[in-house]
């Protein structure tokens, strides 16, 4: 909580609501007749609009990417290191655009919010959503406040799958595509994680096929074992070697099923405090979208040839120690575009942290993202000129 | 500019798509994108480079080229560069295989360790010659492989390569009539254009 706003920080942020009435085909062939996204904007959209940035999230992400909504508040937004006046994604220079995509928990429209219909809440049957439907989605927000073209888009992990889609399917509507620990599509080993999750979140007695929350009542058990799992994935090896060791709570082993290792309470606690800002609905749609994506599938999984269409720059990072989106997966989206001849920049970052490095204001990870998004400020004064 | 870079650019045919190999800052491709209207990627692993191509709009791949090119197809370039760091990679001969195989053309440039002050510092101190051209030590160079514009040539007829055409070079990077009549003993700097 901060007692004065840093310099550097956007500040008090309030989120706004856009509501669209026009009706969404998904790709899973149902229709949202009508929905909202919550939002937050930071900076100021330039006279011509060509300084907008949309940052898209991951998986348990949502739009307060930067600044404090309260005084009160325990921490900034998610992303807060890199986002504000004179920080990597420079506010003095951008419009940065953050969102809740569609299916989340956070205030857009999703399995939570209330099914205008029945004037019940959706739960289990809010349709399935992807990162196509997202993108479609982000585009027509960026209509409505009058974004025809992105400077850049941005994302991490998932978010960065979405700043893909993007480039494929409006490539007319961004000038780069900064994708961080990224991939082209999951791996078999991505999916199966993620079948996990969804088994733990299905199993628990609490989960009543989806509509908990109609039953009064929340699945955090299962929630929280598929939190505990994704959180192992995230970090590397050494970053929890490093954290906890063999650290023991006590000072012999206790030959019981409570907390011997610091990591088990450390993974307890993680899986519970998540249980309290997320729901399980959210989170099963949120990993079926991750499964779902492969924009090569569409084209006899040649990547190379579905990038041929894009015109947007691209940069690509990656993480040494990221095993969830190793740098092979982001280097097969940086060889497609070599190989369909596009300009793209990559680095691979030495971290610790693994996927989590995508988070963390990494020195050099910053300063790459600096170097490339200076640039695009800079050119953009030039053709304003 | 360097003149071994103005040797190279009358070389390269405009709109080519290049591949620059431990492109550094990225001087030569910069050059060759604005004067040339090149497209291409340069390699490099050092983070200060690498962020330098990056500001000035340079697409550049970090990657370790002696962990593979695997990843560029056969003929998927106009043309590979590489200037003044094949002596800095564990296996040259391999290397150069590589290079022709992705491109349909390559440049290569290199210190001749054959330049006569090298002979004569080896010879008269009978010691590893450090100039203000090569100025490590032989325990922190990253020079790994010393080799002569002789050397050179003839690893390229053993291998049936072409050689398109060549240049030889002082230190200050300009060439003159003598260096051309023996350039294994007076150039510092030997420049080939090669091909299969």
């Amino acid at each position: 909580m901060p007692d004065v706003i840093p310099v550097d920080s956007v500040g008090i942020i309030t989120p706004q609501i856009a509501q669209f009435e026009t009706p969404l085909v998904l790709s899973c062939g149902q229709t949202l007749l009508s929905y909202q996204l919550v939002y937050e904007t930071y900076g100021t959209l330039n006279t011509s609009a060509s300084n907008a940035i949309l940052i898209c999230h991951a998986l348990s992400g949502d739009h307060h990417a930067a600044g404090y909504h309260d005084m009160s508040d325990k921490k900034p937004g998610w992303w807060d290191s890199a986002i504000g006046p004179g920080k990597t994604i420079d506010t003095n220079k951008f419009f940065v655009i953050a969102l809740n995509n569609l299916g989340g928990c956070c205030g857009s429209t999703g399995p939570s919010s209330i099914n205008p219909d029945t004037g019940e809440r959706w739960e289990a049957t809010f349709p399935m959503v992807t990162v196509e439907d997202w993108v479609v989605s982000q585009a027509r927000l960026a209509d409505l406040l009058g974004i025809q073209t992105f400077a850049a888009i941005v994302g991490g992990s998932l978010g960065g799958m979405q700043a893909l889609e993007w480039s494929i399917r409006y490539p007319d509507r961004l000038k780069s595509a900064v994708l961080v620990a990224s991939a082209p599509k999951l791996s078999t080993q991505n999916i199966a994680f993620n079948e996990v999750a969804r088994q733990s979140i299905r199993r628990d007695p609490e989960f009543f096929d989806g509509n908990y929350l109609n039953n009064e009542t929340i699945p955090t058990n299962g929630l929280g074992l598929a939190r505990m799992l994704g959180h192992i994935t995230y970090l590397s090896d050494d970053a929890l070697g490093a954290k906890f060791g063999r650290q023991m709570r006590h000072a012999d082993y206790q030959y019981n099923y409570d907390i011997d290792f610091e990591v088990e309470s450390y993974l307890r606690y993680q899986g519970e405090a998540f249980t309290k800002r997320f729901d399980a609905n959210t989170y099963m749609l949120m990993t079926k979208a991750l499964d779902y994506f492969d924009p090569a599938a569409k084209a006899d999984n040649n990547l190379a040839k579905v990038l041929s269409q894009v015109t947007c720059e691209f940069l690509l990072v990656s993480f040494t120690t990221d095993w969830r989106f190793a740098p092979e997966r982001s280097e097969e989206i940086v060889n497609a575009l070599v190989k369909s001849g596009k300009p793209v920049s990559y680095a691979k970052i030495e971290a610790s942290e693994g996927h989590d490095a995508f988070l963390f204001p990494i020195p050099r990870y910053m300063a790459v993202l600096n170097a490339f998004l200076t640039r695009i400020a800079n050119n953009l004064t030039t053709e304003s000129k | 500019m360097r003149a071994d870079l103005e040797i190279i650019d009358e070389w390269i045919q405009p709109n080519s798509r290049v591949l620059d190999l431990a492109c550094g800052p990225g001087e030569l491709l910069h050059h060759l994108m604005v004067n040339k209207k090149v497209s291409g990627y340069g390699l490099e692993i050092r983070a200060k480079d690498l962020n330098t191509c990056i500001e000035k709009g340079i697409p550049v791949l970090e990657q370790n080229i002696d962990e593979g090119l695997q990843n560029f197809e056969d003929q998927s370039f106009d043309l590979v560069m590489m200037t003044h760091a094949l002596q800095q990679f564990r296996r040259p001969d391999l290397l150069i295989d590589e290079m022709l195989r992705i491109g349909k053309e390559c440049i290569i440039t290199f210190p001749n360790f054959g330049h006569w002050r090298n002979r004569i510092h080896l010879a008269v101190k009978g010691r590893m010659p450090v100039s203000e051209f090569l100025p490590y030590n032989w325990y922190d160079t990253p020079n790994i492989h010393f080799f002569t514009f002789q050397d050179f040539e003839r690893l390229c007829h053993e291998k049936n390569i072409k050689i398109v055409r060549w240049a030889a070079v002082d230190g200050q990077l300009k060439d003159h009539w003598w260096i051309r009549s023996m350039p294994n003993l007076f150039s510092e700097t030997a420049i080939f254009h090669i091909s299969r």
